[in-house]
């Protein structure tokens, strides 16, 4: 049901910015307001999900410790499992960020006559992750090309290796399809295994369609229903300096494309999407193993009551003087 | 109270039904099924620490007697604490729910259960969160994944929570690192705010509070607990080993989990440490006060944890120790590590830990200071100096159970394999993905080692178990070592359970075993008073 709702959820939007642009020629509102609120709510919201999450405090060192802890010195550490140092942590968090360690982890526990368990090695949730993420991130940096004038030469390096396989005019860049191709893994799996789908809620789905949606747009508007590049760049351009043109005749699937990328950045700041800037936050992966070496403080730490020897004293002491363990009051 | 269940027979518990019930989980009420739940904390424990709505309440009963305001305590709570954890802020916001932690719940595993799956034990908590802090679970209600708190929520988290042991095997496996733990722990402490403990873990607290340990040993029962051990140990090697209690100026404070004082395979495993430590000469002793490192605490609250917590500093501090020995034990090692210093700290009174018998520094423990027995006795063997006969232990298969504490929030891996490998002959190691960071739960942690929820205890012990059973098949492995008290009392009805051939002892029992100590007789029993196979022919001559 999940699914279904956010399906139509993400047709509505197609339907608004056809509807929008197409029908009512608010070429104004799609090119340029929208893009404008979409990007301030993104940045505001961003900055205000990390700084209430900054707030609230990290009383206690708990890291989740993978690998040996750093003991006697004939023992071998675990650099990057169990971190005892900072240089540690940036290696163990860069390998989750970067390469999703922990996720390589999985493994596919299955039941089987005995009753005997056994775990598989299971990857292609992280091959699917991490290519969905790393090709988002290669899509984004290549859209830098219509943000900035002159080009950076990365993008178009980036650009250059996208197309590697210089199939089709214009060339075909790879990331786009796999993209498309990993959101919709990601999308079947939670469909078809029962334990992902019992747990999925609309706001599991919705994402995956707008996702969807944005690249097919782009894949389309690419490849397919060609629209003026020369105009899309004097629009972005005027976005990015802050002074904004609507040049004419750009072509609808243009304004579908953006309007959902718009959806995309003005939902993220309040959704599941946050794991973002989330995962650099996080208490068992970012701290130390060293609580054993430097004290930490928790800055809400209160006084307690507690049962002082002395209470202790005064009712075992006669039990304590027979079994002739010493007292401190004879 | 009602009489406890029998869990059904393993070919019948191993029947285990993965698929989810057809309706969502939020239209599917908990069940209290007798066999997965514990009793609900009499009000006696409750009013010995001062906690919140002490009365008499049975947790299979319709009402559970909560003040007419609980709803608002609750939310305040929850309010409360997430601005005081980041942690459990974080871990309500960000998870995709990519379902990898899934099938890494032993609970989950053991039972088939959907809300056993650690993001949808999260979920039953961050349903709740969404509807009253967030905007769009206030306004979009169940489309965002928001429900209100009911009656029946509130029980199904004291369910699904006294159903989690905080053992973090899911945190391994979660992309960001979001722990059940940290969420199980802070949902225990919202239904404590109600008074709504469990007995088993209730009482622990409220002996340890007063009493100093979890067991309610009184200073001369713990005396004569170890007098006893005394005595098996002369019996056995005939040397008296002479302990003292509360002994002002000793060197080392040694702390070890009341498991250990009370009961078997537990004082096998400290007949161990008091040979050992007779052995070195060491300058130690017992408190009777600070008679308990684990801490059900840990199970109720952080204040509460805390307060127990207390006594092992202020002991160490009254009788002007220089630091600290812990003996063999899971959570009690957590907190050490991970929380002691910060609760109760600084022990700037205290010298960094030095070993008098090799001169090693703990470096590791320099604001702690506090070191782990293993750890201890790792650089002994290192440095040569104690005395080992392996062989006494060759009647014996041995394999390691890492305790889920000390893996995950510590990392003491290679420390007790090197002393096992130093104390027997024989040692094989479960299958990889059991072990160290990805071990098994023994079903039993964080106090759910009950009598009632024997079920649920079998259910949650079946991967541990079934990781034995591979390794009692492949090598005959007769004998399941590990570091923790709780193990060794849960891991032994778990063997009987699943894998009866199987025994269970703490690591020290096998030094203890292997100890070669100054002016011994020849050994003809192991610490358990058994003959040793192979000494048995010399002890009849001698007879």
């Amino acid at each position: 049901m999940g699914a279904l709702l956010s399906l139509s959820v993400v047709i509505v939007l197609v339907l608004i910015a056809l509807a929008g642009v197409g029908g009512a020629d608010l070429t104004l509102l799609f090119g340029v307001v929208i893009p404008y609120l979409a990007v301030a709510t993104f940045l505001a919201g961003v900055v205000y999900r990390v700084v209430k999450w900054a707030r609230s405090p990290v009383p206690f060192h708990i890291p989740t410790t993978c690998g040996q802890q750093k003991s006697l010195p004939w023992i071998k550490h675990s650099r990057l499992e169990n971190p005892s140092s900072t240089i540690g942590v940036i290696g163990r968090m860069a390998l989750e960020v970067l390469l999703f360690r922990s996720l390589f982890r999985n493994l596919k526990t299955e039941l089987r006559e005995g009753p005997r368990l056994v775990y598989g090695s299971d990857k292609w949730l992280w091959l699917a992750g991490l290519v969905f993420h790393w090709s988002f991130l290669i899509v984004l940096i290549r859209h830098l090309r219509f943000f900035t004038h002159p080009v950076p030469s990365l993008v178009f390096l980036i650009d250059s290796v996208d197309g590697f396989l210089q199939i089709g005019s214009p060339h075909l860049l790879m990331t786009g399809l796999l993209l498309l191709l990993a959101v919709t893994y990601l999308f079947l799996r939670r469909v078809f295994i029962p334990q992902v789908r019992y747990i999925s809620l609309p706001a599991d789905y919705f994402p995956l369609f707008l996702i969807m949606a944005i690249a097919a747009s782009g894949i389309l508007m690419r490849y397919f229903y060609k629209v003026d590049i020369v105009k899309v760049k004097e629009l972005t351009m005027g976005l990015a300096s802050l002074n904004p043109t609507v040049p004419e005749g750009i072509g609808t699937i243009f304004y579908v494309h953006l309007f959902l990328i718009c959806t995309l950045f003005a939902y993220f700041p309040f959704s599941k999407l946050m794991h973002m800037g989330g995962v650099f936050l996080s208490p068992t992966r970012n701290l130390t193993n060293n609580s054993r070496m430097e004290r930490h403080v928790n800055p809400w730490n209160y006084p307690v009551k507690v049962h002082t020897y002395e209470e202790y004293e005064e009712e075992f002491r006669e039990k304590m003087k027979q079994a002739g363990i010493p007292v401190e009051k004879e | 109270m009602a009489k406890a269940k029998k869990p059904p027979k393993p070919e019948e518990l191993a029947k285990i039904d993965y698929s989810p019930p057809e309706t969502g989980w939020m239209d599917t009420p908990a069940v209290f099924k007798p066999g997965t739940f514990c009793y609900g904390a009499r009000p006696k424990y409750l009013e010995e620490v001062g906690f919140p709505n002490p009365r008499e309440w049975s947790s299979a009963d319709e009402d559970w007697k909560l003040p007419e305001n609980w709803k608002e305590i609750v939310l305040e709570g929850l309010g409360d604490r997430l601005k005081k954890y980041r942690s459990f802020h974080l871990f309500m916001d960000i998870c995709v729910r990519c379902g990898a932690c899934a099938d890494k719940c032993h609970f989950f595993i053991g039972s088939g259960d959907p809300k056993n799956m650690p993001v949808l034990r999260a979920e039953l908590m961050r349903s709740v969160y969404r509807k009253y802090f967030t905007t769009g679970g206030k306004l979009l209600g169940r489309h965002a994944g928001a429900r209100d708190l009911t009656y029946d929520v509130f029980k199904e988290w004291w369910y699904y929570f006294y159903q989690c042991t905080e053992c973090r095997r899911c945190s391994v496996f979660c992309p960001y690192g979001i722990d059940t733990a940290e969420i199980t722990m802070m949902a225990r402490e919202l239904v404590n705010l109600l008074g709504c403990n469990t007995d088993w873990i209730a009482g622990p607290v409220a002996n340890c509070y007063r009493k100093g340990n979890h067991l309610g040993l009184e200073p001369h029962t713990i005396q004569s607990n170890i007098e006893f051990m005394v005595d098996d140990i002369e019996e056995i090697t005939g040397i008296r080993v002479e302990p003292t209690f509360n002994r002002k100026g000793a060197e080392i404070l040694f702390v070890t989990p009341s498991g250990d004082l009370f009961g078997d395979p537990g004082t096998y495993t400290c007949m161990g440490y008091l040979m050992l430590f007779h052995e070195l000469g060491l300058d130690y002793t017992w408190s009777t006060y600070a008679s308990e490192g684990g801490n059900f605490g840990f199970f109720t609250s952080m204040e509460m944890a805390k307060r127990l917590n207390y006594k092992i500093y202020a002991e160490a501090k009254r009788l002007g120790v220089k630091w600290i020995l812990g003996g063999e034990c899971g959570h009690m090692w957590r907190i050490v590590h991970q929380y002691m210093d910060t609760w109760n700290g600084p022990a700037d009174f205290l010298e960094v830990p030095v070993s008098p018998i090799t001169g090693t520094r703990f470096d590791n423990a320099r604001a702690t200071k506090m070191v782990h027995v293993v750890e201890f006795l790792a650089d002994l063997i290192r440095h040569g100096k104690v005395n080992l006969d392996p062989s006494r232990n060759d009647h014996l298969k041995v394999t390691f159970h890492d305790s889920c504490n000390t893996s995950r929030g510590m990392g003491i891996f290679e420390e007790p394999r090197y002393v096992i490998r130093h104390v027997c002959n024989h040692f094989y190691e479960m299958p990889e993905n059991t072990i160290r960071e990805k071990t098994f739960c023994c079903g039993s942690g964080s106090g759910l080692n009950a009598g009632e929820n024997m079920e649920l205890r079998m259910r949650g012990g079946l991967p541990r178990a079934n990781a034995v059973k591979y390794v009692n098949d492949r090598y005959g492995v007769n004998m399941l070592a590990n570091i923790c008290a709780i193990d060794r009392a849960a891991l032994t009805t778990l063997m009987q359970y699943w894998v009866p051939d199987v025994d269970v002892c703490g690591v020290h029992e096998l030094v203890g075993n292997a100890l070669v100590m100054k002016g011994e007789k020849k050994r003809t029993m192991d610490l358990r008073l058994e003959p040793l196979p192979g000494m048995e022919e010399e002890e009849e001559e001698e007879e």
